[in-house]
C-alpha cells in the first residue's frame, strides 16, 4: 500500500482537488499538465459556483438544488449522483472560503449569493466576475504547499499521450510527451485520474480556452474507455462572436438583471420576457440559446446587419455593475470597444460546455478500464442533457474529491502493483507513441493541420450545433471521414521537435476528429429533443425510447453505440417547462 | 483608419534556448478585429515570410484568449502585454513582437516563467488549512477588505511587472512586485494573517522588498491594474515594523 503510485492528468479544478485529496491522505502524486496548472481553463469561469447555502431567507435546500439540477438536465442524469453533488456543495464552497478565495461579501461579511439561470433561489457564490480564476488560484495554492513539502511532483509542460495497460486490460501507467524536448516517456502508476477538461475546440470557435481540445479524453476512448452522452453539447446564449474565440458574457449578466432584446417594428422586443413570464431572462441556457437562434436566424431579426441580439445592462447602476460584473464588462470593452454600462452589448449563442465525457461509475469515478478514473468536464456524470449555470465548478471540484479517495481505495486492493509489471508493456507503448511523432515529423504531404482543424470546426459548428437535422449529421460524418483521410497527407512545416506547436497540434487534431464522430454519431442516432440536443424533426422528448445514457465504444470503423438505463430513484420524471 | 491590405509583422525568433535570435517579417491579409494571437494563428496556417520564403510556424504561449490566464504575454511594439487582448487595429505597423527579456527563451516568443511560481513557494503564498474537508465557513470579511483582496487575487502571474522593473536583472535577486502583492494578499486574510510574520521575514531577506529600487514602473505595466505600488508601501511598512519589534524584543531579553 505504501508504495502505491498515483497520477493526476490535468490541473484545473478537478485535477487539483483530486491531487489534494490524495496527498492529504499521505500519498505522493505526479501531476501532469500542458502548462503551469495555474493557467488552466478553469480560470475562464466567470459567474460562480452553486451551493444551497440558504443565506437569503428563500428557503433554499439541498433537495431544491438537486431537483433543479435534475430538471434542468432534462432527466438524463443518474439522480443519486446529483443528490450527492448537491449535498456536498455547501461544504465545498466553505472549503474554498477557508483557502482564502476572495468571494464577494454581504455587509455582514458573509458570502454573497446571486441568481443564475433555471432556478428561482439565489444560490450562486461568486468572486466578482472571475470566480473560476479565484477558485483555481485557491486550489493551486494548496497544491503548491504540498509541492513544497515534496508530496506533489508537477510535470508541467508535459502532454498525456496514452495509458499503458497490462495483459488483463488494467491501467498501469501512462506515456507522455515533454512539450519542450518533444521526447516521449513512460511512467508507472497504480491509478490514473483523467481531469483534462472540455472539448470546445472540436467546434473551432467556442467559449473554451485554446487548449480545451478533448484530445486526452479521445486518447482514452481510443484505448477502450467508454464515452457517454457525447451528443450533449451546451450552447451558451450570450457570447461575443469572434473569429478566434467567442468570448463569454456570463449568465451572471442576466442573473443581475440583464435583459435580452432585439428591434421589432422599430421598438425593443423583449422576446424572452414575453414568452417565459415566470423566468424571463433567466430561463436555462438551452432555451435562451434556441430562442435567440430562432429570432435571429429563422425570423431574420438582425442588428445593424449582424447576427446578434442585445444583452442590456444599461438600466442598472454603474457602480453596482462594476462591483458585481466588472471582470466581464472589461472583457467586452477591451474586445469590442463599447462600454456595456452605457451601450447594450451585442451577443449571440456559442458552443460552451460538454455534458458528455468519459464514462465512469459515478460512485467511484472509475471508468470501465480498471485503474483509470475520470473527473471534471472530461467526465459525464452530473449534468444530464443540459448543465445549469454555476454547477460545473461545483461538479469539477466534487468529482475530483470523489475520484482521489476512490483511487487510493482501489490501489490499496491491488494484488500486484505497477512496479511488478513486465517492462515490455511500457517500452512497447513508448515506442508506439514515439513512432507516431517521428512519422508526423517526416510527413511531407500538402495538408496543413491548422487548416484541417478549421474545416472540422466549420462542419461541426454548422451541422452539430443548436439545431440538428439527420441528413446534415450524416453529411458531417462523411466530412469527418474525409478529414481523417486527408490527415494522412499532412505537412507540419516544421524542422525540429523542440517546443513544436505543429507537432503537438497535429496529434490533437487527429484525436479531435475521432471524438467528433462520437458527437455527430450520437446526435444522429438520438431521434428526440432533450436538453441541449434539439431536432426539429423530432421536437419532443421521448422518455420511452431515449431516457437512457448514450454509450460509445471505439472501433476503427467508427463508434459503436448502445444505451444504458439511468438511476431515476429520486425524483419523478415530468415535462420540463419554464 | 483607412482599410488596409496587410498586417505587417516583424517577429524576433529563436530556435532553441542556446541559439542566436533572428528577425523575420510576415504580411497577413488584413481583417478587422484581429488580435496578436489570432494573427499568429494565421501564420500557422500559411507559414511563409513576407518575401515568400517558407518557414516554420511561430511558437508562443496562449490559452484562455480573454486575458485571465497570463499565458500569451510578450513584448508588442516595445510594450509588454497580452497578445490576446491587443487588437491589431490599435497597433502601429509594422507590429514588432519580441519575447519577454527577463525570462529564458524556450523558442521564439515562448519563455520560461517558472521562477515566478518558485517564488510563490518562497513566500508561502497559501493558507495552511487544516484540510479540505467540510469544517464550515472561513473567517468573515468586510466588503471593503474584500475589495482590496479581490484586486490582488486577480494577479495572473503573467510577468509584466517583472519585465518593466529595472531591478529584475542578472545582478539582483529581486523577486518583483508580483510576489509583494501576493504577500499582502495572504497577510490580509483572516487566517492567512497567522503566518504574516513568516512571509515578512522572507520579504526582509535576499530578493525581498529591500531590493525594490522604487522605479514605480510595475503598476503601470500591470494589465489588471493591481495596486502594486500601494502594496509595496504596505509591505515596506510591515517589514520596518517587524524589524523594530524584533530589535525591541531582543533588547528585552538582554
Ligand atoms: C468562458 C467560460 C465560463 C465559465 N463559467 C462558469 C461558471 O461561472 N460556473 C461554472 O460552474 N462553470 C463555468 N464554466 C465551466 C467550467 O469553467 C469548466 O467546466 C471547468 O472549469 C472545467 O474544469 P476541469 O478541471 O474539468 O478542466 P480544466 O480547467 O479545463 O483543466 C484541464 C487541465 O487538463 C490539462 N490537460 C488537458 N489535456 C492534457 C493532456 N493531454 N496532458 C496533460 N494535461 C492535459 C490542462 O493542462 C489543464 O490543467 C465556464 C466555462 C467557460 C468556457
Amino acid at each position: 500500500m505504501a508504495n502505491s503510485k498515483f497520477c493526476v492528468v490535468g490541473g484545473g479544478l478537478a485535477g487539483l482537488m483530486a491531487t489534494l485529496k490524495i496527498v492529504e491522505a499521505g500519498h505522493e502524486v505526479d501531476l501532469f499538465s500542458l502548462f503551469e496548472v495555474k493557467r488552466s481553463h478553469s480560470a475562464c469561469a466567470q459567474g460562480g459556483i452553486n451551493a444551497s447555502l440558504n443565506t437569503k431567507g428563500q428557503d433554499d435546500s439541498v433537495q431544491q438544488h438537486t431537483y433543479d439540477t435534475i430538471y434542468g438536465g432534462d432527466f438524463l442524469a443518474n439522480q443519486p449522483a446529483v443528490k450527492r453533488l448537491c449535498e456536498a456543495a455547501p461544504g465545498i464552497v466553505w472549503m474554498y472560503d477557508r483557502m482564502g478565495v476572495s468571494f464577494s461579501r454581504t455587509p455582514e461579511g458573509n458570502l454573497d449569493l446571486r441568481l443564475f439561470g433555471g432556478v428561482k433561489k439565489m444560490r450562486t457564490a461568486f468572486a466578482g466576475a472571475t470566480t473560476g480564476q479565484q477558485l483555481l488560484y485557491g486550489a493551486d495554492s494548496q497544491v503548491r504547499r504540498y509541492e513544497d513539502s515534496g508530496l506533489v511532483k508537477k510535470f508541467e509542460w508535459w502532454e498525456f499521450l496514452s495509458i499503458v495497460k497490462d495483459s488483463n486490460g488494467v491501467c498501469r501507467g501512462i506515456t507522455a510527451m515533454n512539450l519542450r524536448s518533444g521526447e516521449v516517456e513512460y511512467f508507472r502508476y497504480d491509478a490514473v485520474i483523467m481531469a483534462t477538461g472540455g472539448l470546445g475546440l472540436i467546434y473551432g470557435q467556442s467559449t473554451n480556452s485554446s487548449n480545451s481540445t478533448g484530445a486526452a479524453a479521445s486518447r482514452c476512448y481510443q484505448q477502450g474507455c467508454h464515452f457517454a452522452n457525447g451528443e450533449f453539447i451546451q450552447i451558451h446564449p450570450t457570447a461575443i462572436p469572434g473569429d478566434d474565440k467567442n468570448r463569454l458574457m456570463s449568465e451572471a449578466a442576466r442573473g443581475e438583471g440583464g435583459r435580452i432584446w432585439t428591434i421589432k417594428d422599430g421598438k425593443p422586443w423583449y422576446f424572452l420576457e414575453e414568452k417565459y413570464p415566470a423566468y424571463g431572462n433567466t430561463v436555462p441556457r438551452d432555451i435562451a440559446s434556441r430562442e435567440i437562434f430562432h429570432v435571429v436566424k429563422e425570423l431574420g431579426y438582425q442588428i445593424d446587419g449582424e447576427d446578434v441580439v442585445y444583452l442590456d445592462l444599461t438600466h442598472k447602476d454603474p457602480e453596482f455593475l462594476q462591483r458585481r460584473l466588472g471582470g466581464i464588462l472589461e472583457i467586452y470593452e477591451k474586445f469590442v470597444g463599447d462600454d456595456p454600462k452605457k451601450v447594450p452589448m451585442k451577443i449571440f449563442p456559442s458552443i460552451h460546455y460538454s455534458m458528455g465525457g468519459l464514462w465512469s461509475d459515478w460512485k467511484t469515478h472509475m471508468t470501465n478500464i480498471p485503474g483509470l478514473f475520470g473527473a471534471g468536464e472530461c467526465e459525464y456524470s452530473y449534468h444530464g442533457a443540459n448543465r445549469l449555470g454555476a454547477n460545473s465548478l461545483l461538479s469539477a471540484s466534487h468529482s475530483g474529491m470523489i475520484a482521489g479517495p476512490a483511487a487510493i481505495n482501489y490501489a490499496s486492493g491491488l494484488e500486484k502493483h505497477a512496479e511488478d509489471m513486465p517492462q515490455d508493456i511500457f517500452t512497447s507503448e513508448k515506442k508506439r507513441q514515439s513512432e507516431i511523432n517521428d512519422n508526423l515529423m517526416k510527413c511531407d504531404g500538402k495538408e496543413n493541420v491548422f487548416k484541417l482543424h478549421k474545416e472540422l470546426g466549420e462542419t461541426m459548428q454548422k451541422n452539430v450545433g443548436i439545431v440538428r437535422y439527420n441528413d446534415k449529421l450524416n453529411e458531417t460524418e462523411g466530412k469527418i471521414n474525409e478529414l481523417i483521410e486527408r490527415f494522412k497527407n499532412v505537412n507540419l512545416n516544421e524542422n525540429a521537435k523542440w517546443a513544436s506547436l505543429p507537432l503537438q497540434f497535429a496529434r490533437q487534431v487527429h484525436d479531435m476528429m475521432i471524438l467528433a464522430h462520437v458527437i455527430a454519431g450520437g446526435a444522429y442516432k438520438r431521434n428526440e429533443s432533450r436538453g441541449a440536443h434539439y431536432k426539429p424533426d423530432f421536437p419532443k422528448r421521448d422518455d420511452k425510447n431515449w431516457q437512457k445514457t448514450t454509450m460509445a465504444k471505439y472501433t476503427p470503423d467508427g463508434p459503436e453505440f448502445w444505451y444504458e438505463d439511468i438511476d431515476l430513484s429520486i425524483v419523478e420524471t415530468v415535462e420540463r417547462k419554464y | 483608419m483607412a482599410e488596409k491590405e496587410f498586417i505587417h509583422l516583424k517577429i524576433k525568433r529563436q530556435d532553441t534556448p542556446e541559439s542566436n535570435p533572428y528577425w523575420q517579417e510576415f504580411k497577413i491579409p488584413y481583417k478587422k478585429k484581429h488580435n496578436i494571437v489570432s494573427v499568429l494563428k494565421e501564420i500557422q496556417k500559411n507559414p511563409v515570410t513576407a518575401d515568400g520564403t517558407p518557414t516554420t510556424p511561430v511558437v508562443w504561449e496562449s490559452n484562455c484568449m480573454e486575458e485571465v490566464c497570463g499565458s500569451c504575454t510578450m513584448i508588442i511594439n516595445g510594450k509588454v502585454q497580452q497578445g490576446c487582448s491587443t487588437l491589431v487595429d490599435h497597433c502601429k505597423q509594422p507590429i514588432v513582437l519580441e519575447p519577454m527579456s527577463k525570462f529564458p527563451v524556450i523558442r521564439d516568443l515562448m519563455v520560461d516563467r517558472n521562477s515566478m511560481f518558485e517564488n510563490l513557494k518562497k513566500v508561502m503564498a497559501w493558507i495552511p488549512i487544516d484540510g479540505s474537508f467540510d469544517m464550515g465557513p472561513g473567517p468573515k470579511m468586510s466588503p471593503k477588505e474584500h475589495l482590496v483582496a479581490y484586486e490582488l487575487s486577480r494577479c495572473m502571474t503573467c510577468g509584466c511587472c517583472l519585465e518593466a522593473c529595472p531591478q529584475i536583472n542578472p545582478r539582483s535577486k529581486f523577486m518583483g512586485a508580483q510576489i509583494v502583492g501576493q504577500v499582502r494578499l495572504f497577510n490580509i486574510h483572516g487566517s492567512g494573517k497567522m503566518q504574516a510574520e513568516d512571509r515578512i521575514e522572507v520579504m526582509k531577506g535576499p530578493g525581498g522588498i529591500t531590493e525594490c529600487g522604487n522605479a514605480q514602473l510595475c503598476q503601470e505595466a500591470c494589465p489588471k491594474d493591481l495596486p502594486l505600488l500601494n502594496s509595496i508601501g504596505q509591505i515596506n511598512r510591515q517589514t520596518t515594523w517587524s524589524g523594530i519589534l524584533k530589535w525591541f524584543n531582543s533588547g528585552d531579553r538582554e
